[in-house]
């Protein structure tokens, strides 16, 4: 029964959480349905009972006009009901923002009125975004242009991208197939049209895909970009990759440190991320580490969003190990 | 005395500058009420060509821009147009004097300008549509809304110069409210309308001022380029979010609280039973006022604030939903060993009651967050506005309006006719706004002019209802505005339901210039059904 009405009210359910929400949905379906009923059954009744019948004279009616049982009643039932809703609701969430470590990661970016996705191993497409099954995928979204939104229903997540940082979603999905991805977030005339689909292969598929993408002269890695720009724009006069400070901090130190509190001269501190590294580069005196100089020049106009996006994948692919 | 029943607001003084110059705030009521329902059949209108175009997936009807533009046009002449100042400033107007036994508002030269600046602001959104209209939703989000070239200018600048309107007229019903009842008519005594007006009026003083704000940052960033929301400029489009929807959210409430007001006052009439919890109702209208304030980012679950606010903001707007429920209940109590007729009035009240309890408990689905994430955006949010604003607000200004009619203008509609419309309109909304919710769930995204083919049964059943919901609605009106044609005098002492309030016991149908000929004397409360009977006196 509920299987059929499962299908009925959603698409397919295809990520590991989607299960959860739609139960999630049931719960609150059921007693929504049992509180209606209540309502409507009373309302029903009452109107038809106390009918004013013709030829009937008025009389003076009832003074009663409250019962302490029935209201709390009235109060405490629903709150149970929303209190359950509420908790369920935040440990779905949860489960849903909190990206597993062996996420492959893929760049999302939304421009008017189409998908673009950078592959780990280099590459990229159009709105056809390839993932292997049974793998949890983290996306990076970003928009070039106006506010668009990633919505792939039968994974139940979705998530705006906007033009000047990122958000991330992910999911795991488990079974192949070809499904919608919509963007949800009006973007002018194009936004109906501005559909893709995500592809789900298994992970021996993907991998053979990938390869052959990766082989592609004209797109290089994200991360592989970011190593040249580090040289190129001169990021390593002042940075170093081996955990030494020059004028500025290391790019390894800060890498080791993602995900940590980063403290600022004025006594403030943020946690290192991707929104943090791009307001560095584009207004780095906005935030000044404790203990160096606010002396860097803005980036704004010189990098590109794919420059950026690089950079910070360089930086977050750096260890111990890697010496340029 | 004859001569001085026959005399009323409608016939004296005589001539148009009577009518455009008045500080009666009753011929006030009615310029709005007229507007109002202009404004209400043109964006009824938009609602149709867009249903139209969704009969069917591709673009059969009309282009993506037409319907980019139609469907903003809809949703911003509806909010800003009609149901925001049309309630409170028809029904309202007419009310709430009447019924604290007042001879005018407070400021009555005030309540004038309120109409003329709203009217002001109308003619910005009017040229907005002979001009090409405006293509960004009502939401009118950045950094879409500073790089359009559409008429995004003159719509937010009319909506902006309507602000004012608000601001004021709220200003003036909070004075009124203080200042104005005879003596007697303490805080409890009052019509619940009346608390529900001025629960409405102290939003719309104190979150419209954010909305004005919104506007005018919007043209600046347009006009001189200060980069505030757009991020090509240096500014932040989530900070526009927070500052729209920091005023959206408590505009809900100035759409649904004045809907409550009149179902609390329909109810008791027609079922001749004093209300269930008065001063429940009361003061949850306060508190329902209040706690809107602090939801907002409900409304950006996927805007990717902390997971700390969407915890925060979840769990405060199920704070809103328990006291909305427990009037729900009331109301039905409230029939509870009563007189109940089924009275065109009454039929409304009860069909809001169903489609706003819908309307409620959908609400607690977006409610939760990990749900709202599938769900925002699509047709289920599109469903569940619907069911609050035009299954509770509309369906309650229907009601309100049959209710009042007799009382407004001293003629009385085919009741028949009435009937039979009300009941068209209830099934046509179901009709048309539940299928949505389907389509939500199942993934179809808003604001999509064209759609794939899975989606086209329910698009289209949609689609055939809205079509009897569209008739039923023209129908139930012209059937009010014939009984002028047909004029079907009630005598001006009628008291049709045998309703308790001042507007009813102490004035003439339609009433007085002057309200009263004499301050009235309370002599009951205003549902003291179980004191003393009134009769239903009509004819």
């Amino acid at each position: 029964m509920l299987d059929r009405l499962t299908e009925y009210f959603f698409p397919k359910q295809v990520s590991t959480f989607a299960g959860d929400i739609d139960n999630l949905f049931f719960f609150i379906f059921y007693s929504s349905v049992a509180l209606f009923f209540i309502v409507v059954f009373g309302m029903i009744y009452l109107a038809l009972k106390y009918r004013h019948k013709k030829g009937e004279e008025l009389e003076l009616t009832s003074s009663k006009d409250h019962s302490n049982l029935l209201e709390s009643l009235f109060f405490i039932i629903p709150l149970i009901l929303v209190s359950i809703t509420f908790v369920w609701g935040i440990r779905s969430y949860l489960k849903m923002v909190i990206v597993p470590d062996n996420a492959i990661e893929i760049k999302v970016t939304g421009q008017s009125w189409f998908w673009t996705f950078d592959y780990p191993d280099g590459g990229t497409t159009l709105n056809e975004l390839v993932v292997p099954s049974n793998q949890p995928i983290k996306l990076v979204l970003s928009s070039k242009d106006v506010l668009h939104s990633f919505f792939i229903p039968v994974m139940r997540s979705k998530m705006d991208a906007l033009p000047n940082r990122y958000n991330v979603m992910w999911f795991d999905a488990t079974q192949e197939g070809v499904y919608d991805i919509f963007c949800t977030e009006y973007c002018g005339t194009g936004h109906s049209q501005m559909g893709a689909k995500v592809i789900v292969m298994k992970p021996a598929q993907y991998e053979e895909w990938a390869n052959e993408l990766g082989s592609d002269d004209d797109s290089v890695p994200l991360d592989e970009l970011g190593a040249k720009l580090y040289t190129k724009k001169a990021c390593n006069t002042c940075h170093t990759l081996d955990g030494s400070a020059l004028v500025g901090p290391s790019y390894l130190q800060t890498s080791q440190m993602w995900g940590q509190e980063r403290v600022f001269d004025d006594g403030t501190s943020t946690v290192i991320d991707e929104n943090y590294i791009r307001s560095s580069i584009l207004e780095p005196q906005t935030q000044i580490v404790a203990g160096y100089q606010g002396v860097m020049p803005t980036y704004q106009g010189l990098l590109n969003d794919r420059e950026l996006d690089a950079l910070i994948a360089f930086l977050k692919s750096l260890n111990e190990d890697s010496q340029i | 005395m004859s001569e001085n029943i026959k005399q009323n607001y409608l016939n004296h003084p005589k001539g148009l500058m009577s009518w455009l110059l008045t500080l009666d705030h009753k011929r006030i009521g009615l310029m709005y009420l007229v507007s109002g329902i202009l404004f209400f059949f043109l964006g009824g209108l938009l609602a149709l060509v867009m249903r139209m175009e969704l009969a069917a997936p591709g673009n059969d009807f009309i282009s993506n821009e037409t319907y980019n533009n139609v469907y903003t046009l809809h949703g911003a002449i509806m909010i800003f147009l009609f149901i925001i100042p049309a309630i409170p400033g028809a029904l309202g107007n007419i009310l709430l004097p009447l019924m604290v036994g007042a001879k005018d508002v407070a400021f009555p030269r005030l309540n004038l300008a309120s109409f003329y600046i709203y009217s002001f602001g109308a003619l910005f959104a009017m040229y907005t549509i002979i001009n090409g209209g405006v293509d960004t939703g009502w939401t009118f989000y950045t950094p879409y809304s500073t790089q359009s070239t559409s008429n995004v200018v003159p719509m937010t600048l009319g909506i902006f110069i309507i602000g004012f309107s608000s601001i004021l007229t709220g200003l003036n019903f909070i004075a009124t409210v203080h200042k104005m009842r005879i003596p007697g008519l303490t805080w409890y005594k009052l019509p619940l309308f009346v608390w529900a007006l001025y629960g409405t009026s102290l939003v719309q003083i104190t979150a419209t001022p954010v909305l004005a704000i919104t506007m005018v940052l919007l043209i600046l960033e347009r006009f001189l380029g200060i980069g505030i929301f757009d991020p090509a400029l240096g500014g932040d489009p989530v900070l526009y979010q927070h500052f729209f929807w920091f005023y959206s959210h408590p505009a809900v409430y100035i759409m649904i609280l004045p809907a409550f007001g009149i179902i609390s006052e329909i109810i008791p009439v027609h079922s001749r039973k004093k209300i269930w919890g008065y001063k429940f109702i009361a003061y949850s209208t306060l508190s329902i006022a209040f706690i809107g304030f602090l939801v907002w980012g409900h409304h950006m679950f996927t805007s990717g604030q902390s997971v700390f606010s969407q915890i925060v903001f979840s769990f405060i707007t199920y704070f809103v939903g328990i006291p909305t429920g427990v009037k729900i209940f009331s109301w039905i109590l409230t029939m509870y060993k009563g007189q109940v007729s089924f009275t065109p009035p009454m039929l409304y009240a009860l069909s809001f009651l169903f489609l706003f309890t819908i309307g409620g408990l959908t609400g607690i689905f977006l409610g939760a967050v990990a749900l709202d994430i599938h769900l925002h955006d699509t047709y289920f949010v599109v469903a569940h506005f619907h069911y609050v604003m035009q299954g509770g607000t509309i369906v309650a200004f229907l009601g309100g309006l049959h209710h009042w009619w007799p009382k407004t203008f001293g003629v009385m509609y085919n009741q028949t006719i009435a009937k039979i419309c009300a009941v068209g309109v209830f099934l046509g909304f179901n009709g048309t706004f539940f299928p949505q919710f389907l389509l939500g769930l199942r993934g179809m995204p808003r604001r999509y002019a064209t759609y794939s083919e899975e989606f086209v049964e329910l698009h289209s059943y949609s689609t055939f209802w809205s079509g009897i919901l569209g008739i039923s609605i023209f129908i139930a009106v012209m059937n009010l505005f014939w009984s002028f044609i047909k004029k079907n005098k009630v005598d001006p002492g009628s008291n049709p339901w045998g309703a308790m309030t001042l507007e009813w016991t102490h004035t003439s149908s339609p009433p007085h210039p002057h309200n009263f000929e004499e301050e009235p004397v309370l002599e009951h409360g205003p549902y003291d059904y179980d004191k003393v009977i009134v009769e239903k006196t009509y004819k």
